[in-house]
């Protein structure tokens, strides 16, 4: 800001509009328009794809329908019905057991790494989370379908090994690591003076830990849980081929399911393009978008809030 | 108690017993998380290391999938991250450069940042509705290279302008300062001052975005790969086979696959993508021990 106001005051006396001056402003509309993209993106992905599913919530929709009924039947000709109710119990029950079994775990992981190891151990686990982060998500179904699938029907005599406990604990191990380093960030962003004081008042270690460190990083680490959230109900391929697929309100760990993400990413190939059917699954995907820009929302807002305070 | 006053006391002990547990316990936490997953990686190394050879990356698919190698997949991936790359990296470099040298510090710039993290955090599938919605039907780009790498690119921005911006703000405020008062313009002092001392920590950035990209299934799926190929692409306007969907293919979609076949497949993508993160990782490392402020 200074500088622009030096480069003004110096004009008065002498133009420094050169060839320099012009490329200058070029660039900065340049980078301005790159800056923008993000926000163009983000509204035309609600725009496109509220256009394609839009003729499906003004003509066909029954709101209570769409989200109390259990069945979805799309392709039955007579009387196709749109009820997303267990696709939702679907994703949700998934979700909340992939949280239970990922909260404990990235927690623990990101307290040891980030409050107890030191020096090279803490390098490496953390080069290993980072890796375990990185292996794709068709990887993951692969392995639930392949791996997990067998296991479970051997261990708990079921007939069927693609349920919710294997999706579950599938994403569970998927979202893990990005909880754990974000965890580990927030834990970071506690500043040392606080540790140094309790530890000064003759606190332990890991006193130091659960009175001061956490409390202190109660938001960040709400804000990681969030993302877990967040990625649990927005992945797709992974639960697509470890749920089962069948459309289902679950009663147990062992029952099949179906997500919502699933749904599209399965049924949108066999759709002809502006049927019912297609919009619908549309409709789907401006839900999805809109529960996971919430989600996404309150936990900048949630890590944000500790910044200021 | 005794006389001595420094001796432990119950209390002290008992503290000290609770550390012990805790640290005991959140290291087995951590070894709990990580084990699976290295077994898991292992059991996939077991299984499917038999399938590696040249031939499998270097042939065709034949006898309905069920055998032969994985040629036009691996070609198709390559195809689809370098189309992805050409777009996303010019505009997440320009965005990074605009939020770290020029974005006042107000909300038009915490809408971008939030921008940002939305745009990566919308699920996959909802990014192949809109890969399907803009660019397969609005700009009549049909299932093509060009439209899966349009939708490839614009959801790993993200990643390209949080590396870049991370690397740019590590370039010390002070050099400048000191550019600007030599009388250089900020686009000057961003391309001969800031860009070559923040280079290296951008490629780490490319480097996982090429990594991402080549995992992504979701995004492909309806917007320019497909199950299977007997072409290797000629232009941007061709479908292609890849590898991810390849692995789901032959894992869900093609019955009377041999076992250790998509065992093969999972263990090449997994390479790939760990291979690159590695990289990534030890070129950072690398920078960060060479670092002279």
């Amino acid at each position: 800001m200074t500088v622009q106001a030096g480069a003004r005051s110096a004009a008065a006396d002498f133009d420094r509009r050169n060839a320099d001056w012009y490329i200058d402003k070029l660039v900065q509309t340049l980078v301005f328009i790159g800056g923008i993209s993000a926000i163009v993106f983000v509204l035309g992905i609600f725009v496109f794809v509220t256009k394609e599913g839009i003729g499906f919530i003004i003509d066909t929709i029954d709101f209570k329908e769409f989200f109390t009924s259990p069945y979805w039947e799309p392709s039955d000709e007579d009387a196709p019905e749109y009820g997303i109710l267990a696709l939702v119990a679907g994703t949700a029950s998934v979700t909340g057991l992939a949280m239970v079994v990922a909260i404990p775990f990235s927690l623990g992981a990101a307290i040891f790494i980030g409050e107890f190891a030191g020096g090279k151990t803490r390098e490496v686990l953390k080069v290993l989370v980072e890796l375990l982060a990185a292996i794709p998500s068709v990887v993951w179904g692969f392995i639930g379908l392949t791996i997990m699938n067998p296991l479970i029907i051997e261990w708990f005599h079921v007939p069927v090994g693609l349920n919710v406990l294997n999706a579950g604990i599938i994403l569970g191990l998927m979202a893990a690591p990005i909880m754990t380093s974000i965890s580990e960030d927030a834990l970071k962003a506690v500043p040392d003076r606080y540790r140094e004081a309790a530890e000064a008042m003759g606190a332990t270690r890991w006193q130091v830990i659960f009175k001061v460190v956490l409390p202190a990083a109660k938001n960040g680490l709400l804000g990681a849980v969030l993302l877990g959230v967040a990625r649990g109900f927005g992945e797709t391929m992974a639960v697509l081929m470890a749920t089962g697929h069948s459309v289902n309100i679950p009663h147990s760990l062992f029952d099949s399911v179906r997500a919502l993400t699933a749904t599209i990413a399965a049924e949108l190939g066999e759709t002809a393009q502006g049927s019912d059917h297609y919009q619908a699954l549309f409709t789907i995907g401006i839900f999805l978008f809109l529960i996971t820009f919430l989600i996404n929302l309150s936990a900048d807002l949630i890590v944000r809030g500790i910044r200021k305070g | 108690m005794g006389s001595n006053l420094f001796a432990a006391t119950g209390l002290n002990r008992r503290n000290q017993r609770v550390q012990g547990l805790f640290h005991t316990l959140f290291g087995l936490m951590t070894l709990l998380l990580i084990t699976p997953v290295l077994l898991i990686l292992g059991m996939l190394l077991y299984k499917g290391g038999g399938m590696l050879s040249m031939d499998f990356l270097l042939t065709y698919p034949k006898d309905g999938m069920t055998a032969g190698g994985l040629l036009p997949a691996l070609v198709g991936t390559i195809w689809l991250v370098s189309v992805a790359l050409l777009v996303s990296v010019p505009i997440g470099v320009a965005a990074a450069i605009y939020l770290s040298e020029y974005a006042p510090n107000n909300w038009f710039t915490r809408i971008i940042n939030l921008a940002i993290i939305n745009l990566a955090g919308v699920p996959s599938i909802v990014h192949a509705l809109f890969g399907v919605g803009a660019f397969v039907i609005f700009f009549g780009f049909g299932t093509s290279i060009l439209a899966a790498s349009l939708t490839l690119a614009i959801m790993t921005l993200p990643v390209v302008i949080v590396a870049t911006r991370e690397s740019l703000q590590a370039v010390p405020f002070a050099f400048r300062e000191a550019c600007w008062n030599m009388g250089a313009t900020r686009w000057q002092t961003i391309r001969r001052v800031v860009l070559p001392n923040a280079v290296s920590g951008i490629l780490t950035g490319i480097i996982l975005e090429v990594s991402r990209t080549t995992g992504e299934t979701a995004p492909v799926m309806f917007t320019g790969a497909v199950f299977f190929t007997p072409f290797l692409p000629q232009s941007v306007f061709d479908q292609t086979m890849a590898m991810s969907l390849h692995l789901f293919v032959v894992t869900t979609q093609v019955p009377g696959v041999p076992g250790e076949l998509p065992f093969g497949v999972a263990l090449v993508l997994i390479g790939m993508v760990l291979v690159m993160n590695s990289l990534s990782i030890a070129f950072r490392m690398y920078l960060r021990s060479r670092k002279k402020w």
